[in-house]
């Protein structure tokens, strides 16, 4: 599936790999239930290593595994299910993490913008995208009202200047 | 004057503008964006590439629903605030995209009841056009805040509470957090003593405050609502100074996109999470996500404060010595005219000013219906008496906010040439319904008929009088639009195999004294609603006391005699 970073296609350096495959000697994701139940094993590791997580996720959950993971990848099982949102911007403003952040599920193009304003660094869309349209609506908006995880500067009053796409 | 009126002094303390927000270039830029963006969707969907179950969340977020005969928009009116101007542009759009007329809500929004798809974005382009939008007015995220009508006018106001629901306008656009929760979330703010905006019947209320030197704060309300469980709200705070004022809405807001739920839709709102892990359980929770969030970041600065009360300065009102004096005389002249500002005026803060409601119940009419030609003569009226200002009431009426007392009588002339001066405001014939199985594909019953036969049953004002203040809420399913459970009496439409049934039920109120109707029994066919209307109506007669109001008696009696009365002849 094609992976997005500010609008544009980009490789996928990560693998995932299933839980009772044996890690590769690259980066890979795996799934939380392995990342906790192989902790120690893991961050022996010299290769960085992602870990993907529900919706129903709780930060607080994720906040003692972020200084091991260079990935958190984010599911979206349906576009309505916006947990997603609050995952992320959780992780980057209370627990300040810095690594990336993928989205991957069941998301529209509308979607993007919010997804980079709430800290998403990447979305994997689907194979057949029109990733003009992805771009398009990345760039759609210049003007936002309120604070998010982007530091969009403050224009007048509460409205901020975007310059996501 | 005070320390936090002085620290925010206005370099001008009287406008001649009307009293809504104005945009700018940057809230122009961001409109069309949001329009182009639109047109962009149904290009979309119309060449398949957006599923009718994607396009659906994106056209609802615009304020487009599909209902049974033709689509719906319903259009923002942010806090029921309108200048002339844009009421005209209301009044164009009904002309050309709808059939000529517009149904006035209960969140204080205006809906067109038969739009074309293919032209929905023209219509909301005409909207920009009047800075006007239908954001957010459906789907599952923050809707139109709504406010008390007379905010900025009431002689019992404290704070002004649109500066502040401007301020959750901006903040709620396009939330990139919170525009896909569990399911619909509306907040209201009052700040006024007597709570015209239902705090306590909305997933978050608000009543603005001033603190012991002055400055403006709030109480906090959570976790209220009607629909199919019927919720008075519970208080989270009892004091939110104002700075901290969208941290906190932050934090209520990501406490419910986390832990709603999403798995039933009839449990999906805050009022269901609230109840489920109880009041102190959801307290601490939001408590704990607003100690730890960037409040820095959303610590609402004074200056931005102050430039959007900017924006709603008073008027420039003049002295009128003699205004009160000219009006007793009109009142005491015209026993018509003297009905009328008994019933559809309310005391205004400035000397020689009163607010005049517009009724949009005539006997036997449909309860918020305005024809554009009706549109433009209220206008109009605002133009000439009320500085281009006017409002909507949640109870589907409209308001010309600051009439010179010695105008009154014009105003009340004028109206009741247009046929817009029932003199019904308050009583049992300013029924609020929702549109019912006339156009709602969700409703089971018809609404709007039951209204009007109401209103025609009772339509005597010298009867309706008699009876005293009593709303009468009607709603066609249990989605509770019309507001039902809050009503004095309350009407719910049911289905039973087929036919059309309803619920009654009374002692319901959304003011400060907020409670959720008693159901007096087993549900009456069609036939036989207005009857039980009127026999519940003469049992409160019958045993009401000098001076006591329906709620009043009904809660002094119980449910008994109006059950006895009601079930008793059957």
């Amino acid at each position: 599936m094609p992976l997005l970073e500010q609008g544009f296609p980009v490789a996928d350096r990560f693998v995932p790999v299933a839980d009772d495959a044996p890690l590769p000697d690259a980066p890979a994701i795996v799934s939380l239930a392995r990342l906790q139940r192989e902790a120690e094993a893991l961050a022996g590791r010299n290769v960085a290593l992602g870990v993907q997580v529900a919706s129903t996720t709780k930060p607080e959950d994720l906040a003692p595994l972020l200084d091991r993971v260079a990935l958190l990848v984010v599911e979206f099982p349906k576009f309505r299910d916006g947990r997603g949102f609050t995952i992320a911007r959780t992780l980057r403003e209370r627990y300040g993490y810095t690594g990336e952040i993928r989205a991957v599920g069941h998301i529209l193009p509308d979607q993007y913008a919010f997804l980079v304003r709430c800290g998403f660094s990447s979305v994997a869309v689907p194979e057949a995208a029109d990733l003009s349209v992805w771009a398009a609506a990345l760039g759609r908006f210049h003007v936002a009202y309120q604070a998010a995880v982007d530091a969009a500067p403050v224009v007048s009053g509460l409205r901020r200047r975007l310059a996501l796409g | 004057m005070d320390i936090a009126e002085s620290a925010i002094a206005l370099p001008v303390a009287a406008t001649t503008r009307a009293g809504i927000y104005h945009y700018d270039e940057y809230d122009r830029e961001f409109l069309r964006e949001r329009v182009a963006e639109f047109r962009d969707q149904v290009e979309r969907r119309l060449a398949g590439a957006l599923s009718e179950d994607e396009f659906k969340p994106l056209r609802l977020m615009n304020g487009l629903y599909l209902q049974l005969h033709a689509y719906m928009l319903r259009c923002a009116i942010p806090y029921g605030v309108l200048s002339s101007e844009q009421l005209r542009q209301l009044a164009h759009i009904a002309r050309t995209y709808d059939r000529g007329f517009g149904h006035f809500t209960t969140r204080q929004n205006l809906q067109f009841n038969w739009i074309k798809l293919e032209e929905a974005p023209d219509a909301l382009a005409a909207l920009a056009e009047a800075d006007l939008h239908a954001l957010q007015t459906s789907g599952n995220c923050i809707r139109n805040v709504t406010t008390d009508e007379f905010a900025g006018a009431a002689a019992d106001e404290v704070v002004d509470p649109r500066v502040y629901a401007e301020i959750l306008r901006q903040w709620s656009t396009l939330h990139p957090e919170f525009s896909y929760l569990p399911r619909k979330f509306k907040i209201a703010i009052t700040g006024a003593q007597n709570d015209r905006a239902a705090i306590q019947v909305h997933d978050i209320g608000l009543l603005a405050k001033r603190g012991p030197n002055g400055e403006a704060g709030f109480e906090v309300w959570a976790g209220g609502g009607l629909g199919r469980v019927p919720i008075i709200g519970t208080k989270l705070r009892a004091w939110l100074p104002e700075p901290e004022f969208l941290s906190y809405m932050e934090a209520v807001l990501r406490v419910y996109n986390a832990l709603g739920g999403r798995e039933n839709i009839h449990k999906a709102r805050i009022k269901i999470l609230l109840r489920d892990l109880g009041a102190a359980r959801f307290t601490e929770l939001v408590e704990r996500e607003f100690a730890t969030l960037p409040r820095e970041k959303f610590r609402l600065d004074p200056a931005v404060v102050a430039a959007i009360r900017a924006h709603f300065a008073p008027p420039a009102f003049l002295a009128l010595p003699e205004a009160a004096e000219v009006l007793a005389r009109q009142v005491a002249a015209d026993t018509a005219f003297a009905d009328w500002v008994a019933h559809n005026t309310h005391p205004h803060r400035q000397p020689g000013y009163i607010s005049a409601v517009i009724s949009l119940k005539p006997i036997g009419g449909i309860p918020g219906d305005a024809s554009a030609a009706q549109m433009d003569a209220v206008a109009e009226l605002a133009d000439r008496y009320s500085f281009d200002e006017i409002r909507v009431t949640h109870v589907q009426n409209l308001v010309l906010p600051h009439v010179r007392q010695d105008e009154l009588f014009a105003v009340w002339r004028a109206l009741d040439a247009l046929g817009l001066a029932t003199a019904n405001i308050g009583t049992v014939t300013d029924i609020i319904a929702c549109p019912g199985l006339d156009y709602c594909a969700l409703a089971n019953a018809r609404a709007i008929p039951v209204a009007q036969l109401l209103s025609e049953r009772f339509a005597d004002l010298r009867r309706q009088y008699d009876i005293g203040p009593l709303t009468l809420n009607i709603s066609g399913c249990i989605n509770a639009c019309g507001h039902h459970h809050v009503g004095a009496i309350g009407i719910l439409g049911v289905d039973k195999k087929g036919e059309e049934f309803y619920q009654i039920t009374l002692g319901g109120s959304a003011g400060n004294d907020a409670a959720i109707g008693e159901i007096v029994g087993p549900a009456v066919p069609y036939d036989a609603v207005v009857d039980a209307v009127e026999t519940i109506v003469h049992t409160y007669l019958a045993h009401r006391q000098a001076g006591e109001a329906f709620l009043a008696a009904y809660r002094r009696l119980g449910v008994a005699p109006f059950k006895e009365a009601l079930y008793a002849i059957a």
